[in-house]
């Protein structure tokens, strides 16, 4: 499974070269075009069967969260940030991989017997936290990780029954969505697939692809929060595993071209395929810059429920990828120009 | 014995309090050809014995290091999700995002989790997660999760040791394999060593919840002296530099009321006479090591503390020098070997 090799590359926004050479391999023999844009965007071409004159972008991104060497400390230790949002409260007890050596490293804290009374009720602030890869002098660290060397979480892909675990499926489990669409047979419109890098630090790549592509309309493909663990207070889940590809109508960053939502879940409906709608206004995607591009691009997003994403482990339900990849497809089969016409929405 | 695989093994080996057996098992066969025989505590130490040659009734040596670990257990199930609680002092700062594996009729891989933060109140996301936060969800269908866990199974934590820079290695359970992997090393280094005394090598069970496998295991033995080998704090950033000791400055030999004194001077002076690096650990009461148990077994034993510095104890990072561990175990075969049948006359206080 193609998830398994994206999820265990290294991706830091900004360095995603391991997912990019990841891609190409994947993708190459299946499109009549591929090409690395000045940003490091991965832009795939694929000839539609010419019945529909229309571009359809595709965007998926292929960078991940992780931190950042900025300094060091005397007895050896890096001092890091992140790099994209990471929540604070998962990093003490982590471990890394660090630079393009992949360099094992740890984040350790004060153990719990030297704590005084109340300090382990707070979390440590990614501030005063240091990797520890062995170095024993602050040359030493210096030598091994230059200043502004990346790391992120090390962690095995794994299959749990109905389940896969691992690291970074926001957002490689939409650039494996992208990558079975693309192995699939032609659409009848010209597809464009991107593979967007720096989307965790503001949707930066997908906004030159977006401009470079200049498409008719264009799909995010995501994998989103899904926040269907039991709680004290009856709120909505976000997104929940097993319900099937969650279609964005609005959050933080566009609100959904309404045609589009409209043609995902008719299509969906018609063919029995289960979906379900993110909670609004919650999250961002590459949507938010696609649908600014140029004079403006109808978006949507279309993401697979993910538990704990942004963290070292991330779970998803195989029959939702299995179930975004079918209702992209069909859907992508029923595009054509009338979707797009005014007064469908 | 190379030191690293030996750690990678120990550490990997799951054994929480009062369910040590993967590690017994590996020790069985690990010991078998150093040692002349053994059995197991009725609480489940370990016991192995290495006959000296000294005449008989000859004197009783046990070493002590705990083979038990820290981990979770499951309190309930919800919609799938299993409800824990710890066994030990498990740091809950340490465990969000953590990977598991849940002992149920089969093991089951799992993610400790939680709610994201972007679903909470600012103050909450500022906070380490209550336990009541807690769940570990192995990611199968609801009626999956009942038909295979039930309230009461263990959790482990899941966590490969890694080799850093330097010979330094970081694990979960380096807290005490260490020196389970220390007293390994002397055994081996024993081999063919005449020694006079009898050396019980023992490894205890359930040290992080009490101190019980020591206590148990000390009564059977009944050793006329004893040293306990634990892990203590390895100096990083955060911890206070009284309460820390660098990873590569030796073995720590504590000193204290836990401690009989001759027995702290000959160990420094082995260590000495052998250019074995030592640090001193200043333990003014509780030293929270099988060392407190066993010094007060039957009419009371004299005991020592030999400790390795390790880096974020009882997270799953656990951290130390490789080398820490190889000096350490030289320290105890040098100990040994060098131990006379009337070592215990020495010991006698000034006005006996």
């Amino acid at each position: 499974m193609i998830l398994r090799e994206l999820s265990e590359a290294v991706g830091v926004s900004g360095n995603e070269g391991d997912v990019r050479a990841v891609l190409l391999d994947a993708v190459r023999e299946h499109v009549d075009d591929v090409r690395v844009d000045t940003m490091g965007n991965v832009l795939a071409f694929k000839h539609g069967t010419g019945r529909q004159r229309m571009r359809v972008m595709l965007a998926a991104h292929m960078d991940e969260v992780g931190l950042m060497v900025v300094g060091y400390d005397d007895d050896g230790f890096l001092r890091v940030r992140s790099v994209g949002g990471i929540d604070p409260r998962l990093l003490p007890g982590t471990l890394l991989q660090v630079g393009p050596e992949h360099t094992p490293g740890v984040i350790g804290v004060k153990p719990i017997h030297l704590l005084k009374k109340g300090e382990g009720e707070k979390v440590p602030k990614l501030e005063g936290l240091v990797v520890d890869i062995g170095a024993k002098s602050k040359d030493e660290a210096r030598k091994l990780a230059p200043l502004g060397t990346y790391a992120t979480f090390t962690t095995r892909f794994r299959e749990l029954g109905p389940t896969v675990s691992g690291k970074a499926f926001d957002d490689r489990a939409g650039c494996a969505v992208l990558v079975e669409l693309l192995r699939g047979e032609r659409f009848r419109f010209d597809l464009h697939a991107a593979f967007t890098v720096q989307e965790e630090v503001g949707l930066r790549g997908a906004r030159v692809a977006a401009y470079g592509i200049e498409p008719d309309c264009a799909f995010a493909l995501e994998g989103t929060i899904a926040d269907d663990i039991p709680k004290d207070k009856d709120v909505s889940p976000t997104t929940e595993l097993g319900q099937g590809p969650a279609i964005t109508v609005m959050d933080r960053s566009f609100i959904a071209d309404r045609r589009l939502v409209n043609l995902l879940t008719s299509t969906a409906e018609e063919l029995g395929i289960p979906y379900q709608i993110k909670q609004p206004g919650i999250g961002g995607t590459d949507a938010g810059a696609i649908h600014l591009a140029r004079e403006g691009v109808p978006s949507v997003t279309v993401a697979v429920p993910c538990r704990y994403i942004h963290s070292p482990v991330a779970l998803l339900r195989l029959d939702d990828f299995n179930n975004t990849v079918q209702l992209m497809r069909a859907s992508l089969s029923r595009l054509t120009q009338r979707t797009l016409e005014r007064g469908k929405d | 014995m190379e030191v690293i695989p030996l750690l990678k093994q120990l550490s990997e080996a799951d054994g929480i309090a009062g369910h040590e057996e993967p590690v017994r098992v590996f020790l069985r066969q690990t010991w078998q050809p150093f040692v002349d025989e053994m059995r197991e505590g009725k609480l489940g130490s370990l016991i192995a014995l290495k006959r000296g040659i000294g005449s008989e009734p000859r004197p009783k040596l046990m070493l002590a290091a705990h083979m038990d670990e820290i981990g979770l257990m499951v309190t309930g199930i919800e919609k799938g999700f299993l409800r824990i609680t710890r066994v030990g002092g498990t740091d809950r700062r340490v465990l969000l995002g953590l990977e598991v594996v849940v002992h149920g009729r089969r093991d089951l891989p799992g993610v400790v989790a939680t709610r994201p933060p972007h679903v909470l109140p600012q103050d909450e996301r500022e906070k380490a997660v209550p336990w009541d936060k807690f769940f570990v969800d192995v990611g199968l269908p609801t009626e999956e999760v009942e038909r295979l866990v039930t309230v009461g199974d263990l959790i482990s934590i899941r966590r490969e040791m890694v080799e850093l820079k330097n010979r330094r290695v970081a694990g979960k359970a380096m807290d005490d394999r260490a020196c389970v992997a220390a007293v390994t090393l002397a055994l081996e280094q024993l081999s063919g060593v005449r020694h006079a005394w009898d050396v019980f090598a023992v490894a205890t069970v359930q040290e992080e919840v009490g101190l019980k496998g020591a206590i148990t295991a000390a009564y059977g033995v009944a050793p006329d002296l004893a040293i306990a080998l634990d892990v203590t704090f390895g100096k990083h950033p955060g911890v206070p530099e009284v309460d820390a000791f660098p990873l590569g400055g030796g073995p720590a030999i504590g000193v204290g009321p836990n401690f009989h004194p001759g027995l702290v001077t000959r160990l420094k002076e082995v260590a000495e006479a052998h250019e074995i690096p030592y640090q001193i650990d200043p333990i003014p009461g509780r030293s929270g090591t099988d060392a407190w148990a066993i010094q007060v077994t039957r009419e009371g034993v004299p005991t020592a503390l030999v400790s390795v510095p390790v880096r974020y104890m009882h997270q799953p990072v656990e951290t130390l020098a490789a080398q820490d561990v190889e000096r350490a175990g030289r320290l105890l075969a040098a100990f040994i070997a060098g131990l006379e049948m009337d070592f215990m006359e020495g010991l006698a206080w000034e006005d006996s």
